[in-house]
């Protein structure tokens, strides 16, 4: 009896956030595509790294210098004889990798933050959105250009945390007014009125509660990191040319030279960035829609 | 409205000094100082620590920084090591091409924007308004960099129409009508670059307002009158989806800034964009920091011109 009582209130009960998550991208051929074309080009990438040495294909060799595609260099060298396409594998991984580490990290802090200042409201609040606002008025492309002259010891965490240090702000904001919609609940409010700590209503209860939110977020914030990263690579502001991301792939095409002739050394790079970018939006879009009950397809 | 206004201006007054600040912080982290442009390696040490007595350098930081902001205030940034001129003089030069670029942009911006969003928005879900929605999403998902590299590869060096570098064919007399024409005709390229990819957001904007528009009443009564479908959608429902969109301007000013940046590198177009990028390089601090302030400037008073607009537009907003 017990049994199918505890049975048909596990049926009864609306599928958690992950699992309406799923159900729409599989729903969503598009966005299923995108992301088994990602999975796929991580795996690439990342397990074709492992047997690429990252020094020897940048160390440069006079004898091989902007050779067109062939047998020896399946995508041809650049102005400094090194493989191309080892480099673009290469640039893949790091690209993804600071993309991934960076809506990490401004993810982590922005739900913090947003969380915190919804949650608590009032004058807590109100601070936490002025500073906010400041930050947000900051021209934040050239001073992340400047931090990354001026930081002594200049690396891939560095430039990871600087980029952070700035982009954190959108999903603070969303996830704020999110916040203070939900602690007007009264799953919060009974909470708080037993006596639970803040600390575990913000993050044991709001924000299990608001996961899906969080989700989409992040994923559209990878393509815009993504995207932000190799533009800074791009300007020469990003990681340098011994760790190339997409971006210094791309650079090497400021080079009229190469731009006009050497197609094989900025296109690649170009149209796999946007193919990226196409699928990780691909995804996000479709997560926002099943986040939002009323457009969800399935 | 007046009362809305004015508390607004006044919110601009802590960003604006918050922000120099920010870059008075960035600039004493900088190595070098005004001086080190300046002098030969081998004056003696004790005449330069003269010298910097003389200017200030030894003082404590907030009255450098005061020092800094009275000069600001009279328009004096300090001097360009990199090619010895006041940097005012040097900002000057290149604020003319970066100012005539996003005229060009905003021109291109809204003669694509405004079409593209009003077809998009009356003809919602035919075919027409697929392809548009497909280039909006597209764009949204393009990086403004890659997308222009890929404008003057076509059409700056395979087709040849417009010219691939540069503010102004050389060789053409300042001032004369063929040295604007050439100014203007290098500025389209890098342009429409940028209010390519720049009005995606306009066009999505637009489009779900005249959307929602069409369903209002007075859209109702206005077709109850017998008012035909040319006068609704230009009369009724337009001017209503216009407005937000005029509001957009002040924030476009930071979408454009940032692009400039881009687009003068891809298209070696010597604007402020590019001369930032050329001075940070080159560690010509002085005028990569006044370019900071000045974008920073820039960017906050779009933000107060767009609340400005919207509050004229929108009674809700001064109420809040």
């Amino acid at each position: 009896m017990e049994a199918t009582d505890v049975k048909e209130l596990e049926q009864a009960k609306t599928p958690s956030a992950i699992k309406v998550l799923l159900k729409e991208l599989y729903r969503d051929k598009l966005a299923l595509v995108s992301l088994i074309f990602l999975v796929l080009v991580a795996a690439f990438v990342y397990g074709l790294s492992i047997f690429l040495d990252q020094d020897q294909i940048v160390t440069v060799d006079l004898f091989a210098i902007n050779e067109p595609p062939g047998e020896d260099f399946i995508l041809g060298t650049d102005y400094g004889g090194r493989d191309v396409f080892g480099q673009l594998i290469i640039g893949t991984r790091n690209s993804l990798t600071i993309g991934i580490l960076v809506t990490l990290l401004s993810g982590v802090f922005g739900i913090a933050y947003g969380l915190i200042s919804g949650y608590y409201g009032g004058h807590v609040d109100n601070v936490m959105m002025r500073i906010l606002d400041f930050m947000n008025i900051l021209p934040f492309l050239f001073i992340i250009i400047s931090f990354v002259v001026i930081v002594p010891d200049y690396n891939t965490i560095t430039f990871s945390l600087i980029m952070s240090a700035f982009m954190w702000m959108g999903i603070a904001r969303l996830i704020r007014s999110k916040a203070l919609q939900e602690r007007e609940l009264d799953y919060a409010q009974a909470s708080k009125t037993l006596g639970t700590s803040n600390f575990n209503i913000i993050f044991k209860q709001v924000m299990p509660n608001i996961v899906s939110l969080i989700i989409v977020t992040m994923t559209l914030n990878l393509a815009a990191n993504i995207g932000l990263e190799s533009g800074l690579s791009f300007l020469g502001f990003g990681l340098p040319e011994s760790t190339p991301s997409l971006g210094t792939l791309i650079s090497y095409a400021t080079n009229p030279q190469t731009l006009e002739h050497r197609w094989w050394i900025w296109v690649p790079p170009a149209v796999l960035i946007l193919i990226l970018m196409l699928a990780v939006r691909n995804v996000g879009e479709a997560l926002k829609r099943a986040a939002d009950a009323r457009q969800r397809r399935g | 409205m007046w009362k809305f206004i004015v508390r607004r201006l006044l919110i601009t007054i802590p960003q604006i000094i918050i922000l120099s600040i920010i870059v008075f912080i960035l600039a004493q982290m900088m190595p070098g100082d005004a001086l080190s442009g300046l002098i030969d390696p081998s004056i003696d040490p004790a005449a330069v620590e003269q010298q910097r007595e003389r200017l200030g350098l030894n003082n404590p930081w907030y009255i450098q920084y005061v020092d800094w902001v009275g000069g600001i205030l009279q328009g004096d940034f300090g001097q360009s090591f990199r090619f010895k001129m006041p940097v005012t003089e040097l900002i000057g030069q290149r604020m003319v091409n970066t100012v005539l670029l996003s005229v060009v942009t905003l021109i291109f911006t809204y003669l694509i924007a405004l079409p593209l969003g009003l077809i998009s928005g009356r003809f919602n879900d035919t075919l027409l308004d697929q392809a548009i929605t497909g280039y909006t999403y597209i764009g949204f998902a393009t990086p403004l960099f890659i997308f222009s590299l890929f404008m003057l590869w076509i059409f700056g060096y395979n087709l040849g129409w417009f010219p691939t570098s540069g503010s102004v064919a050389p060789g053409t007399e300042p001032g004369t009508i063929a040295y604007w024409l050439s100014k203007v005709y290098h500025a389209l390229l890098p342009g429409i670059s940028i209010a390519l990819i720049q009005v995606v957001s306009t066009v999505q904007y637009l489009r779900s307002e005249i959307i929602d528009t069409k369903q209002k009443d007075f859209i109702i009564t206005a077709r109850a009158k017998g008012a035909g479908e040319q006068r609704v959608y230009n009369k009724h429902i337009f001017r209503n989806s216009l407005l937000p969109i005029a509001a957009f301007f002040g924030w476009e000013i930071t979408t454009l800034i940032t692009g400039t940046v881009f687009v003068e590198k891809i298209f070696s177009y010597p604007g402020m964009g590019l001369l930032f990028l050329e001075s940070i390089t080159q560690r010509d601090f002085s005028v990569a920091n006044s370019l900071v302030l000045l974008f920073g400037t820039a960017q906050i008073m779009g933000a107060l011109l767009s609340d400005i607009i919207l509050s004229i537009v929108d009674p809700r907003i001064r109420i809040k």
